[in-house]
């Protein structure tokens, strides 16, 4: 359980992805304009990244090195195609929302890079438990991204009306400048608490 | 040491040119066209510009407190706050100066790093910030008291010179655009005034010739090279605000010569081009921002060479 457990939690808080490690961030940039794009992206993500990294650690040691990456690409490739298909037939409506950035998780870097760095290397509970907890890590991060923005720049939280009808949503913060804006603002908060620490 | 010590913005001379002096001379080259302002949009004006300037100082003092800096402010607080109220319609509503000058002070200049090394002009930064979030607020314009009889805080809305060109095809008479009787900012409609400005800060040596010149003559020849009225381009807008008092900020303009004057003629281009065939009518804020961006750019293409330097050939 602990070897589960730990990656897991260090996905979420110490190595957090975008706070930390700074990968996955085009997704969290382009997709992160309301609160419930960020779950669907980030549960679509955290689906490819279980997946690949189960497959990867299982046959890590029949893989020979130098084509480890074009396999990784399949293994990916294979999961995505499935996220695909699945949410354009069960949500269409989020498929049209997050369009192209659904088939660019292959290329998204947590998951190669979660393959690569973590998967390829350690055992398969191990790497269940860091595909999970890096998965939770992001989807967290782009909810709030996408909280933040979608208050600021809209006046609703998960389509809800939260502000008073007075208020005058700050149109910027649900363009491109207004993401940077939020995850330089938290990536600050974060170093922030980290010096301290 | 201790309390009284502290690190001004470079450059570190003795000398009476430090940034305070500096920034207070371009105060002062302000206030003709502030007076100008105040004249043709009355209270509404004198409020604004009140309330950017109050808070303006405010969010510097805040930031500096919460840096932890014991230092007395070096007047471009002031200037930030000025050219912004200075660059808003007299009719905006009285929280989008505070939010201007919080994205103005707070993110474009201190989180950079403060005075010195910022890398766009924070009152165009908040300008554009602006614009973007609350365009309806941004683009209520309001026409000057001495062409009607409206009360006083009441005002009655008036597009701007420009945006009667693109949406009418109507020009605004010379001598209207020239002593700034007619819809716009509070700050850029009187020429005039604003000539008075820059004629001081020429006077004083604060400012030169190679970027304002270029880029008010690139705007001129390509006007007159799309058939357009190259004075009425000259004049109308922002043009010869945006050239003379932030086209000339120090820290976010080139330094070498040559590089100037390319910053000042790519200003213009993109200036006409956003004006002539962009979305918005006035293109002179985010031309100056977007040539902000090509500074260090400009700066390392035109590094002068010294006298009697050769590059080595390779022999490869």
């Amino acid at each position: 359980m602990k070897r589960l457990l730990r990656p897991l939690i260090n996905g979420i808080l110490r190595e957090n992805p975008i706070l930390i490690l700074m990968i996955g961030l085009c997704p969290a940039l382009a997709v992160s304009s309301a609160a419930i794009n960020g779950i669907y992206m980030g549960l679509a993500a955290t689906f490819v990244l279980t997946g690949s990294n189960l497959l990867v650690s299982l046959i890590r040691k029949w893989v020979p090195d130098q084509i480890r990456i074009p396999i990784f690409i399949t293994i990916i490739a294979t999961f995505v195609t499935i996220v695909d298909m699945v949410m354009h037939a069960y949500a269409p409506d989020m498929y049209n929302i997050l369009g192209i950035f659904i088939p660019l998780i292959v290329v998204n870097c947590i998951i190669l890079g979660r393959a690569e760095a973590f998967a390829y290397h350690n055992g398969v509970i191990e790497s269940l438990g860091d595909a999970i907890g890096m998965g939770l890590g992001f989807t967290l991060i782009l909810i709030v991204i996408g909280g933040i923005r979608e208050l600021l720049g809209n006046g609703t939280l998960f389509g809800f009306q939260i502000m008073p009808s007075s208020y005058k949503p700050v149109i910027l913060m649900i363009l491109p400048p207004g993401a940077f804006l939020t995850i330089g603002f938290l990536q600050a908060i974060q170093r922030y608490r980290g010096g301290k620490s | 040491m201790g309390e009284r010590f502290y690190v001004s913005a470079p450059p570190h001379i003795r000398s009476k040119y430090d940034a305070r002096y500096i920034m207070h001379q371009v105060t002062i080259a302000l206030i003709p066209p502030t007076i100008a302002g105040i004249i043709f949009f009355g209270g509404r004006a004198i409020l604004i510009l009140l309330i950017s300037i109050a808070s303006s100082v405010l969010w510097q003092r805040l930031v500096l407190y919460i840096k932890g800096e014991r230092r007395p402010l070096d007047g471009s607080e002031l200037v930030t706050g000025l050219l912004l109220g200075l660059n808003l319609s007299p009719l905006v509503p009285w929280w989008i100066p505070i939010i201007g000058t919080f994205v103005a002070i707070v993110l474009a200049k201190e989180l950079f790093g403060g005075l010195g090394f910022n890398i766009f002009n924070p009152a165009l930064i908040a300008r554009a910030f602006l614009v973007v979030s609350w365009p309806m607020e941004m683009t209520t314009w309001m026409f000057p008291y001495s062409a009607t009889q409206a009360t006083p805080l009441s005002g009655i809305t008036q597009a701007t010179p420009l945006t009667l060109l693109k949406l009418q095809h109507t020009y605004t008479p010379y001598i209207n655009l020239f002593l700034g009787n007619r819809g716009g900012c509070i700050g850029e409609t009187s020429v005039l005034a604003l000539l008075i400005g820059a004629g001081y800060l020429f006077y004083k040596g604060i400012i030169d010739w190679k970027i304002p010149i270029p880029y008010i003559f690139t705007v001129g020849i390509l006007a007159l090279i799309f058939r357009q009225d190259p004075l009425f381009h000259i004049m109308a807008g922002g043009l010869i605000l945006g050239a003379f008092f932030m086209a000339t900020d120090y820290t976010t303009t080139p330094i070498t010569k040559p590089a100037r004057v390319i910053f000042g003629i790519g200003c213009g281009i993109i200036t006409i081009l956003i004006r002539l065939f962009g979305g918005y009518p006035e293109g002179v804020s985010f031309s100056i921002l977007f040539m902000n961006a090509m500074t260090p750019l400009l700066d390392r293409w035109t590094i002068p060479k010294p006298f009697g330097y050769k590059t080595l050939g390779r022999n490869v």
